[in-house]
């Protein structure tokens, strides 16, 4: 299945802090139909550094970044459902970002790039939605920073979102994952190409964002995969170097992934939704996270990991405590994976079948529900 | 449809047999979500489970029933009051570490609670413990003494002193031998009893 990066222009976009931003682009793709009833559209929604690209091969032949989890017979089966990915905002692969031109200035953004929340994103996906002429999504679902776009559907838009699939992921973040972000962030404005956001292609702050890509790395994975996957075998030689060469294993894999990282992403989106990510948080304006989780009429169905200690299952079971205590229709599993936070990635296969059970019957009884 | 062909447990079609149509059902310890799919099916029921067991919540997850999957001792204070029709337990109680708890937090989330559990009273248990000297072993009890998941053994009259000690109502009592109902001298007879109480 080859498939095409399709663009949507909108006009303006108020946002949580106050500005509003004028002519943006939105970068996406669709696969499958939409049914004439239009009752089986399911929304993917990408973690921090992913893109619209989720499923198919693109024309350089690369693969969606969810491929094995959407196609024909897959957990969002294409034969069945109407699937919709788009590039968030703030992203740098598509749709308008600090790397998109500044209409009012025709330079970048750059750092005068607005500062933007989960809720703006969501905001300008339900502009897209809304476009594509689909009053009420099947499903919204994502992992990481897509179960916080997810959750936040489901409160913003509680008519149009009938079903809630966040995975790993949690109502806000905690001390450590702030932490974890500004270090990445730190790494980044203290490189010297940084130059106050205001880089060119040829000279991004690529060692900064590489530093922040391999930190990055390590909080995807777990103590045990980083043992199964490099142990503490040596790189290319028998012996140590006495230097600071690449020794081991795990390092030249964390210095291949941080520079082949510097070739698709960029520093300022790095910033700025890594900042969103932050200042994500549920119950803000309520009293409660389940008074918050109260406005949302979808069903959940939340998933977490047991080797997940970036984002850890108490996250999860925050959010499913908080509607259990409502009384809500919630389906909660843990699901057991070595593979770290990386698991709603690379280990699909237990994922694939609670999604796929779970996707039938919220159809089937959206499809009884209507008039 | 036979509830009993489908499931293959006795006390799955006694306990269908209690819950009306329509009815919210939240069902401790659901294992694959059978009974409660069933019950969906049949009954147009709005059922929820929970589940310690990871590939058995799966399962149930997978069969599109809301499992909650953890620690059902744990869990139910979370729970709205009288937030079910009918909360199920269904042989269970004397894996419990604490079931008078779980009997209570039931009654508080539930209107009526259905409790489905071997006796330990059942002649052959009797028989065996007296014979053999040992722990007793039947076809019900099938476990070495340190192997079992039991950890409270309790009998038709026990469950019944307990239900009237707290001032809980029974609604109806059900006994099972085998997959036939019996209904004189229980708890010698009785290999499962299931009871619908309120309070």
């Amino acid at each position: 299945m080859i498939t095409e990066t399709q663009f949507a222009h909108f006009d303006s976009l108020e946002l949580d802090c106050g500005e509003t931003l004028t002519g943006l682009q939105v970068a996406y793709e669709t696969y499958g139909q939409l049914n004439a009833e239009k009752t089986n559209a399911v929304l993917i929604l990408h973690a921090f550094t992913g893109d619209a690209h989720a499923a198919g091969i693109d024309h350089n032949g690369k693969p969606g970044w969810w491929d094995n989890m959407i196609g024909p017979g897959k957990a969002f089966d294409t034969n069945r459902y109407f699937v919709i990915c788009s590039n968030v905002l703030g992203g740098c692969r598509g749709t308008t970002g600090p790397s998109s031109i500044d209409p009012r200035t025709g330079r970048r953004y750059g750092l005068r790039f607005p500062v933007i929340t989960i809720g703006d994103m969501v905001r300008l996906q339900k502009k897209l939605i809304d476009h594509l002429g689909i009053p009420k999504l099947l499903a919204v679902a994502g992992g990481s920073m897509g179960g916080m776009q997810a959750l936040e559907w489901a409160v913003s838009y509680p008519d149009a979102v009938e079903a809630c699939i966040p995975i790993a992921a949690t109502a806000r973040h905690s001390a450590q994952q702030i932490a974890f972000n500004e270090t990445g962030r730190q790494a980044i404005m203290m490189d010297p190409d940084f130059n106050h956001g205001d880089y060119s292609d040829d000279r991004p702050p690529a060692r900064g964002l590489a530093v922040a890509r391999m930190i990055g790395h390590i909080t995807y994975m777990s103590d045990e995969s980083m043992r199964e996957k490099f142990g503490r075998r040596l790189r290319n030689r028998e012996a140590f170097s006495f230097g600071f060469d690449i020794d081991f294993e795990v390092e030249s894999y964390l210095r291949y992934r941080g520079q082949q990282f510097v070739g698709r992403f960029d520093a300022n989106s790095y910033l700025y939704i890594t900042k969103a990510m932050d200042y994500f948080d549920l119950t803000l304006g309520y009293p409660s996270l389940a008074a918050s989780l109260e406005r949302a009429k979808a069903r959940f169905l939340v998933i977490s990991f047991t080797s997940d200690w970036l984002y850890p299952s108490y996250q999860s079971l925050e959010i499913v405590n908080a509607l259990r205590s409502r009384n809500h229709d919630v389906t909660y599993c843990e699901l057991t994976s070595n593979y770290g936070h990386d698991a709603f990635l690379v280990d699909v296969a237990e994922q694939t079948e609670v999604i796929r059970g779970f996707l039938a019957r919220c159809l089937r009884e959206f499809r009884e529900a209507r008039p | 449809m036979k509830v009993r062909e489908v499931l293959g447990r006795g006390d799955y079609a006694l306990i269908s047999g209690l819950i009306p149509e329509g009815a919210r059902v939240l069902d401790l310890g659901c294992g694959d979500g059978a009974l409660l799919a069933w019950l969906r099916e049949n009954k147009r029921v709005e059922g929820r489970g929970i589940e310690l067991k990871p590939e058995l919540a799966q399962r149930a997850a997978s069969r599109g029933v809301p499992v909650y999957h953890g620690d059902l001792e744990s869990s139910l204070g979370e729970y709205p009051d009288q937030a079910f029709d009918y909360v199920i337990l269904s042989q269970t109680l004397q894996e419990l570490r604490r079931p008078l708890d779980v009997l209570e937090q039931m009654l508080r989330i539930g209107r009526h609670a259905i409790v489905a559990f071997p006796n330990f009273g059942h002649w052959r248990v009797r028989w065996s413990h007296l014979w053999s000297g040992r722990a007793p072993k039947t076809r019900l009890f099938p476990h070495d003494w340190h192997s079992s998941p039991n950890i409270h053994f309790l009998t038709v009259l026990d469950f019944e002193e307990t239900v009237a000690g707290r001032g809980w109502k029974v609604e109806r009592r059900l006994f099972l031998s085998g997959h036939s109902q019996i209904r004189f001298a229980p708890n010698w007879r009785a290999e499962i009893a299931v009871y619908l109480i309120r309070r």
